[in-house]
């Protein structure tokens, strides 16, 4: 049976594809029962708000330079590029349409949730990583302190909460930038690019889907987060690994997502 | 850093994140004309109600006075049920006529209101009596090439 192991005929290549298939899958099921466990744990999170608070600020207040930033630019983007194409079309007062549906729809949740995953996920996974390889993790274990209730769950919670504030933030910030280059710089008229906007964009449907496709993004990023940091080999190369993979996973996570999220919210209702 | 002023700065974040919200809710949205006032439901029945669809507007003399809530089929005469509500401050009377109309040539389509002359008002659950249907663009332009090679034969038959 040593001579197993090299095969490269068929039988070794279907053994390796089944290793690998079954090695996901558990780690997909270990990532679950982490996720319950989480849910189980976040007690002491809610109760003794505190943590969570501070870890509030680490992953939201610190990300809001790059989000501001960010959304600011993009806004602004959208209108040079928006009136760009609009105006071909006579159509230059829908500026104000395209910048806020594109941005609350879509934009806004999806970029600063990508944003929020290198950010702060990554950040979250180096310090989960690095508290289990220097076994502060384990030492909490010792002193019958649940790790998962005082050190996950409560950046769990961060993150959820942080999530929908700073996608609501990069919206608002990239409609100012629109505004900003739209109607001070390119001169589209302000009226019309306030009032095309507000009869256009609906409360329930774009706002509200918006806030839910960022909670939802949220609750992604920073499972994936705490799962890969606390999955992570207490080494060196593991915690880099473990970042890596947190920023690459929660990406297409973000990205697979918002396709599902805008085919279940937004193709339902104009088929009526 | 002390406890108390990450407490400042996330209640900062937090108050920013919810005004963020507030503005995207009243300045990008449509919450403040939403108002949460008083409606009442009023039904119409089109031959042909073309694109109309639920939330498009109703309006009168230019102006929003409701939105459409439901599209129905009424299998028993084969034509549209339209059911809207009307911003309970504005009154119309009963022989008030609805039409389908479209903004711009191409644009969305909306139902317009125009005030009869009965002295009653509209009440809550009363149907139309009056109504015009959408207008089709192939059916206009079917009936526009039929016109003219009548016209045709016509000055043709004339000669």
């Amino acid at each position: 049976m040593a001579e197993r192991a090299p095969a490269g005929g068929l039988a070794g290549l279907l053994e390796r594809l089944g290793h690998a298939a079954s090695s996901k899958i558990w780690r997909l099921g270990y990532a679950a029962r982490f996720f319950v466990y989480i849910l189980l744990h976040s007690g002491t999170a809610l109760r003794r708000f505190g943590l969570t608070i501070r870890e509030i600020y680490f992953s939201g207040v610190l990300s809001l330079i790059i989000i501001l930033v960010s959304g600011l630019f993009v806004g602004m983007v959208l209108g040079l590029q928006g009136y760009d194409t609009l105006q071909r079309y006579g159509s230059s007062e829908a500026l104000g349409i395209l910048v806020a549906l594109s941005l609350v729809r879509e934009l806004g949740p999806v970029v600063a949730g990508l944003l929020f995953a290198s950010r702060a996920g990554s950040a979250i996974t180096a310090e989960i990583g690095l508290m289990k390889a220097t076994e502060q993790i384990a030492a909490m274990e010792m002193m019958a302190v649940d790790p998962i209730a005082r050190v996950v769950a409560p950046r769990f919670w961060a993150g959820v909460i942080s999530m929908p504030l700073l996608a609501a933030l990069f919206s608002a910030m990239g409609i100012f930038g629109g505004y900003l280059v739209g109607v001070r710089l390119i001169g589209v008229d302000e009226g019309a690019f306030w009032s095309q906007m507000q009869s256009s964009v609906d409360v329930r449907e774009d706002i509200m889907n918006g806030v839910i496709k960022s909670i939802v993004f949220g609750i992604a990023v920073t499972w994936i987060a705490v799962f890969e940091g606390y999955d992570a080999a207490p080494t060196a190369e593991g915690v880099s690994g473990a970042t890596t993979r947190t920023v690459v996973t929660s990406s297409l996570a973000i990205l697979a997502l918002d396709f599902v999220l805008t085919a279940l919210m937004f193709t339902g209702g104009n088929a009526r | 850093m002390k406890r108390s002023t990450i407490d400042i700065w996330v209640g900062a974040f937090v108050a920013a994140g919810f005004a963020g919200l507030l503005f995207l809710a009243l300045k990008v949205g449509n919450l403040a004309s939403f108002s949460t006032s008083q409606t009442y439901q009023v039904q119409a029945k089109f031959a042909n109600i073309g694109g109309l669809k639920v939330r498009a507007p109703i309006k009168s003399a230019g102006v929003v006075v409701g939105r459409v809530s439901d599209i129905k089929f009424d299998n028993e005469s084969y034509e549209a049920i339209v059911t809207f509500n009307v911003d309970a401050h504005y009154k119309f009377p009963r022989d008030t006529s609805a039409k389908i109309l479209t903004s711009g040539l191409l644009g969305e389509q909306y139902v317009g209101l125009e005030a009869g002359g009965d002295a009653a008002m509209l009440k809550e659950g009363e149907r139309l009596r009056l109504t015009q249907s959408a207008v089709v663009l192939e059916n206009l332009i079917s009936q526009f090439l039929f016109n003219k090679a009548a016209e045709g034969k016509d000055s043709k038959d004339g000669k």
